[in-house]
């Protein structure tokens, strides 16, 4: 790491400092990181914010929230301000109850004399608290695991069949010398050229039709073959040598087998690279499953967030939790195959 | 262990015809060796052997049954690729399992058979190595181990040394030969090597542009080719064609005369009259390349080394009983 950030122009030309193109392309990936990484920090940060912070302005980077304090005398825990008296001294006082612009205070360590005090000599005592609770009362509010559950079911299981299919698809169209390959070819890569929301309807009319409302099955099944899959496939596959399929032939493999045991492990990289696309797009996906699921019981995690917000008010802090736990599903399967990504699109690209 | 019979096989892609009317026979336990320049249609003559293509019209019998129909898996031959065609992601073991488990043979004698072939071909410290961890003779020696165990009756090879290097080529020629011997197994060798063929082969069969041209054994070929393309195709360096008007003595109607490098004799009062372009000085040998006519280019093998240099004039003779008689077809006389 260390190597990787010192090897700048300036020391591949002999010399110990930046040279000024260092640190212009420094400026330029600072830039970049806190453009394309700062939202998602500040949303994660804000989700540990309380609703009171949240709506705090200025608004801090860090959750803050103001300190609560227990005095002897009151059961609830009393917010602490910092108050400047008329010696001009000031004190960390708890407020009792406001009414107007005079708060009642006492002093945490007198906790019998109560003090007037107008609210425009005080200030909150602030401090850093994760606010926990929007993530463990998550799942007690709403029917979070359900909606949690929805969205997995429908993301691995479609791209399990997205896989398979196009896949097979792939094979065929890579391997095998049929009468109007070319056409049959062309014909899934031109789908592409037709936008989705065309076929909404069309989409939405078979899905009623076969009784596919509010099913997961009804947001599975329609996008399930991908001419971008076949296609990213096939590139790939044609790379595979065709003399591999005829020793397995010779082998005595069954096509089907051939298909299993040769092309789908050599095949690997390019099917994860599809593996995460189709991840991304199911998980991610807002329209499809708008239209088809229609009862809260079916509802996606998209769809849950999205419910939130049409309430009379938001609630904030539940919702910046929420956001957060949707984006860590695709966080780590990026992580994890995210080398597939590059290795695959590179080689998959080259032929 | 099988006979295989070619009756009439014909091939064509669109209107192009690759391969025009084979007819052959192979007995059992032979080792035929399938020879020619490249584009001859030697490797597509063994790949409808196999059964990977299908042959346009014509029959193709093994052990006298007829296997046009029949799929390239349940023929019975087993094939070795030019380029190995080892499965990339599985190790030696499952690449040579790999035919076995699809027959649904029991793991255990799966195993049994494995280990067999592979100490037959030395593979036993490799079994867990992925190919690509494996040098060219190795994976080589995989691949002959793939089509071993499954005891096939035809055993097809398709160029399976062209990618190794000249030493190794010499040692693998060797144990493929070997492998012969003790299996004696009917096998089907293709290459466009000439001297691979003489050296490994019970029979030659040397094609061109589809043809057979001549069926042999390797010194019928180097001693009576039937026409000049096998005269020139078999032996090493080629044999040396001269017109027959410079050869006193030649048959009547000869066009051509045909003499071996290694038979050419240098003798003062040789008939021939070669002005030497370049000399190869080998140690124990010596080739002389010149022209003894300006359109016939003539080399010439001395044992031993010579003082002769570029641009000399040297008179050349032959045994009679070693000259090539041919017409103008190219036929021999």
């Amino acid at each position: 790491m260390a190597n990787f950030f010192t090897r700048t122009c300036g020391r591949v030309h002999g010399r110990t400092r930046l040279h000024w193109t260092d640190w212009v392309s420094y400026a330029y990936l600072v830039a970049g990181l806190v453009v394309m990484f700062g939202p998602v920090l500040w949303l994660v940060m804000s989700s540990f914010k309380t609703e009171s912070a949240l709506s705090q302005f200025p608004p801090s980077f860090l959750p803050y929230s103001q300190k609560m304090v227990v005095v002897a005398g009151h059961d609830q825990p009393l917010p602490l301000y910092r108050v400047k008296d008329e010696q001009g001294q000031t004190h960390e006082w708890a407020q009792v109850r406001r009414i107007g612009i005079m708060a009642t205070m006492v002093d945490p360590l007198q906790p019998q004399t109560e003090l007037k005090v107008n609210i425009n000599d005080r200030q909150p005592v602030n401090e850093l608290k994760f606010a926990s609770g929007n993530y463990t009362e998550l799942f007690g509010k709403f029917s979070f695991g359900t909606y949690l559950w929805n969205s997995v079911f429908i993301t691995v299981v479609a791209t399990l069949i997205t896989l398979l299919f196009n896949s097979m698809a792939a094979f065929a169209l890579s391997k095998y010398r049929f009468t109007g390959q070319k056409t049959v070819f062309v014909l899934i890569i031109a789908t592409l050229m037709i936008p989705p929301t065309i076929i909404l309807v069309p989409a939405f009319l078979v899905i009623s039709s076969v009784g596919l409302l509010n099913s997961l099955w009804g947001v599975i099944l329609p996008a399930v073959a991908t001419p971008t899959g076949v296609f990213l496939l096939r590139q790939y596959m044609l790379t595979i040598p065709d003399e591999l399929l005829e020793a397995a032939r010779m082998d005595n493999a069954s096509e089907w087998r051939i298909y299993w045991k040769i092309i789908l492990p050599l095949a690997a990289p390019a099917m994860a690279v599809l593996a995460i696309f189709s991840f991304m797009w199911r998980w991610n996906d807002f329209l499809w499953p708008l239209i088809v699921l229609s009862k809260s019981e079916k509802f996606t995690l998209q769809l849950a967030l999205n419910a939130f917000q049409g309430e009379l008010n938001t609630q904030w802090n539940y919702l910046l939790a929420m956001t957060v736990i949707t984006l860590i599903p695709i966080t780590v399967v990026f992580a994890f195959l995210q080398k597939y990504i590059t290795t695959g699109i590179a080689s998959a690209g080259v032929k | 262990m099988a006979t295989l019979q070619l009756s009439n096989v014909v091939k064509s892609f669109d209107k192009i015809t690759i391969i025009q009317g084979i007819n052959l026979t192979v007995s059992d336990g032979e080792f035929v060796v399938f020879v020619g320049p490249s584009g001859c249609g030697k490797s597509t003559l063994l790949r409808i052997i196999s059964g990977l293509e299908t042959a346009t019209s014509g029959d193709i019998h093994i052990d006298g049954q007829r296997v046009n129909d029949v799929s390239a898996a349940h023929r019975g031959c087993s094939m070795v690729f030019q380029s190995y065609a080892l499965y990339p992601h599985m190790t030696v073991y499952d690449n040579m399992a790999f035919g076995l488990e699809n027959l649904g043979v029991p793991k255990s004698v799966i195993a049994t058979k494995v280990q067999a072939a592979a100490k037959l071909l030395q593979l036993e410290q490799l079994q867990q190595r992925k190919p690509t961890q494996l040098s060219g003779g190795q994976r080589q020696r995989v691949a002959i181990g793939r089509s071993i165990v499954r005891e096939p009756k035809l055993f097809l090879f398709d160029e399976p040394l062209s990618n190794l290097d000249a030493e190794l080529r010499v040692s693998m020629r060797a144990e493929i030969r070997d492998l012969h011997s003790r299996l004696g197994a009917t096998m089907i060798y293709v290459t466009h090597d000439q001297v691979e063929a003489m050296t490994m082969a019970d029979k030659i069969v040397v094609l061109r542009d589809g043809h057979i041209e001549q069926v042999g054994t390797p010194l019928d070929l180097y001693n009576q080719p039937c026409n000049q393309f096998v005269a020139g195709f078999i032996g090493s360096p080629r044999m040396n064609f001269v017109p027959a008007s410079q050869m006193p003595g030649a048959k009547a109607g000869a066009h051509s005369v045909g003499i071996r490098p290694e038979h050419a004799q240098l003798a003062d009062d040789g008939p021939l009259q070669m002005t030497v372009s370049m000399v190869e000085q080998l140690g124990s040998t010596s080739i002389l390349h010149g022209h003894v006519v300006p359109e016939a280019p003539f080399e010439l093998i001395l044992s031993g080394q010579t003082t002769i240099r570029r641009g000399d004039t040297v008179k050349v003779s032959a045994p009679p009983d070693h000259l090539h008689y041919f017409d103008p077809n190219g036929l021999r006389l």
